[in-house]
């Protein structure tokens, strides 16, 4: 996988057979033990392995959910009731796939702020960021259409709503329409689709995973000081340090995970979704799942079709383009004092935005979207561009062991013990 | 010969992408289901507004009153996003009955009737705003609720999904 010569050496007559037939021992060895990891790496660059444990744990929760629901408009309902009431530890494959999903998006915005934050973007590593973005819009693809699988109102009319997005395409927007329907309204027809493309999808996410992690083994990880690695003191092998952290960082995060579907199932999902769809009456307040809640506010932000569905897929589009919009060569933004501010700025503008997605479009709520809406936009076409030519950043360490041994205070340490600081945060 | 394989290859591609796609449109089971449907009228009092289905698509069927009516009709057409004159949208003679899709223009919700500060519909989802004649008044909404297909088959009941034979229902006696 990586672009560094394996060292690893079989010793077995067995394990030499196999390695010159089928060399993945020594591509795991290259790419999980022997992998060079800046020593520097803080907890926010264990969600990598956190998200791949969430796609894992969706797949094998998903696929036994498969085992009892009917992808079937009259008996959708119902078998997933059937699963909360009949089925052994029904309500715990459900929980854990509905919070589950939602505990995977608080990990990939985390992983894309911390992305965004430490220049996580910038060369040699767009390929891995464009990759990066591709497993989000599936990742949301993926969650709308698992959304609509349990045919309540909430599945019914978001499924309504996010499919008649596309008839705002000129010319061809009610065919694109139409065959997204099966039918000339959401049904039977399109619940089956889903149903079998909310099954695919994750497997394409997976796919990506692996281009994903395979480019970021070729150009190596960042580190919060943004400063390659330079020489062999600069990094530690993947194996322990970096596996032990990320499995660590993971129970913790399934700890965090586990006080949802125990404590509090149901919160983060909506009270009319136990209400079977009914075609003839829309809820009251239809609100999207709180992870898609920014780009409904945006989308409600612009009073016409077309332009709300322009910006919506335009605000996903800009995380596309940071890699050639963002001027500055420093990385990390912990040398960069100005666009620090904006970063925070833009970090509480897109909170407001989910907030005033989840508040009905009216008053205050709409002009408050519009503001916050503009900014968004602000940031990534204006402030990104420009403040990277003003700026005068800090200066930047000469190399990453710098750092960690500036920090602990004494510049004497042989560098034999210095290997343990994997505990540092 | 690498290119007659080249060009095979391309053909036979091209070729089964259109079944593939093609297999996604409403099939032939949804498209027979979409026959006409009857609604007798007389059980809609003034001023109601009942529901029906028509090929799955739900439509609003709306007893209004004169004073909708005038206020359908008294409009300046021009401050209309998208202008279209009351008489355009009944049938001649039967100016009560509004027969609309009931589903918002701008994402498919269902609006609320007698709702909105023309008391036509309000969209709970994202605001549009329809008069009384289901033409959007404001909110993102691109277009008027649409009208259907329909035919009076007597005074007293309607046939949704088919035309009146002569198809300018806006002009044309029924």
């Amino acid at each position: 996988m990586s672009q560094h010569a394996t060292t690893y050496v079989p010793k077995s007559a067995f394990a030499k057979w196999f390695e010159s037939r089928l060399p993945i021992a020594g591509l795991v060895h290259s790419s999980f033990v022997a992998f060079p990891v800046p020593r520097n790496l803080t907890y926010f660059w264990t969600f990598g392995a956190i998200l791949i444990f969430m796609l894992g744990e969706q797949i094998v929760s998903g696929v036994w959910l498969a085992m009892h629901y009917i992808p079937q408009a009259t008996m959708a309902f119902d078998s997933v009731e059937s699963i909360m009431r009949d089925v052994n530890y029904g309500w715990l494959l459900r929980y854990l796939h509905a919070n589950g999903a939602s505990m995977f998006f608080i990990a990939v915005y985390i992983h894309i702020f911390r992305g965004l934050y430490y220049g996580s973007y910038k060369a040699p590593r767009e390929i891995l960021w464009l990759l990066g973005v591709i497993i989000f819009l599936l990742m949301m693809a993926t969650a709308f259409m698992g959304y609509v699988l349990p045919w309540g109102q909430m599945s019914f009319w978001g499924a309504t709503v996010i499919t008649n997005l596309f008839s705002a395409i000129p010319l061809v927007g009610d065919t694109v329409v139409s065959l997204l329907w099966g039918g000339y309204s959401v049904g039977n027809p399109t619940l089956n689709r889903f149903f079998a493309l909310h099954y695919l999808l994750p497997f394409m996410i997976a796919g990506v995973v692996v281009l994903h992690v395979w480019a970021l083994h070729v150009v190596g990880q960042n580190n919060p000081t943004g400063v390659p690695i330079k020489s062999a003191q600069d990094s530690m092998p993947f194996t322990p340090y970096a596996t032990i952290k990320d499995v660590f960082a993971t129970i913790v995060f399934v700890m965090f995970f586990a006080w949802w579907v125990f404590f509090v199932p149901n919160y983060l999902g909506h009270a009319d979704n136990y209400v079977p769809a009914n075609p003839a009456v829309t809820p009251a307040h239809i609100v999207p799942e709180w992870y898609f809640l920014p780009f409904y506010a945006i989308l409600r932000a612009i009073p016409d079709k077309l332009g709300g569905v322009v910006a919506m897929v335009g605000a996903i589009v800009m995380l596309a383009l940071v890699p050639w919009l963002d001027t500055s060569r420093i990385r990390s933004s912990n040398y960069r004092p100005m666009y620090r501010q904006f970063f925070w700025v833009f970090c509480i503008v897109c909170v407001l935005l989910g907030w005033l997605g989840a508040k009905p479009p009216e008053g205050g709520y709409v002009i408050a979207s519009r503001v916050c809406t503009a900014w968004y936009f602000i940031h990534f076409l204006v402030i990104l561009p420009v403040i990277g030519l003003f700026e005068t950043p800090k200066p930047l360490p000469s190399s990453i062991i710098e750092t960690v041994l500036g920090r602990k205070g004494g510049s004497g340490i042989p560098i034999g013990a210095t290997a343990e600081p994997s505990t540092k945060g | 010969m690498m290119i007659a394989t080249g060009a095979a290859g391309a053909v036979g591609v091209a070729s089964l992408v259109w079944p593939f796609v093609s297999s996604m449109a409403p099939d032939a089971v949804t498209i027979a289901a979409g026959a006409p449907v009857d609604v007798d009228l007389g059980p809609i009092a003034e001023g109601a507004i009942v529901k029906v289905f028509w090929r799955g698509k739900l439509i609003f069927v709306r007893n209004r009153t004169k004073k909708e009516i005038e206020d359908a009709e008294t409009v300046n057409l021009a401050s209309l996003p998208d202008p279209q004159p009351d008489s355009a949208r009944v049938k001649q003679g039967k100016a009560n009955w509004l027969i609309v899709y009931g589903n918002c223009t701008h994402l498919g919700c269902v609006p609320l009737g007698h709702e909105g500060p023309y008391e036509g519909w309000f969209c709970p989802c994202h605001g549009s705003i329809y008069d009384t004649s289901g033409r959007v008044r404001g909110g993102p909404a691109p277009a008027n609720l649409p009208v259907p297909p329909y035919t009076f088959v007597s005074d007293a009941k309607i046939r949704i999904g088919e035309e009146t034979k002569t198809p300018a229902a806006k002009t044309e006696a029924t």
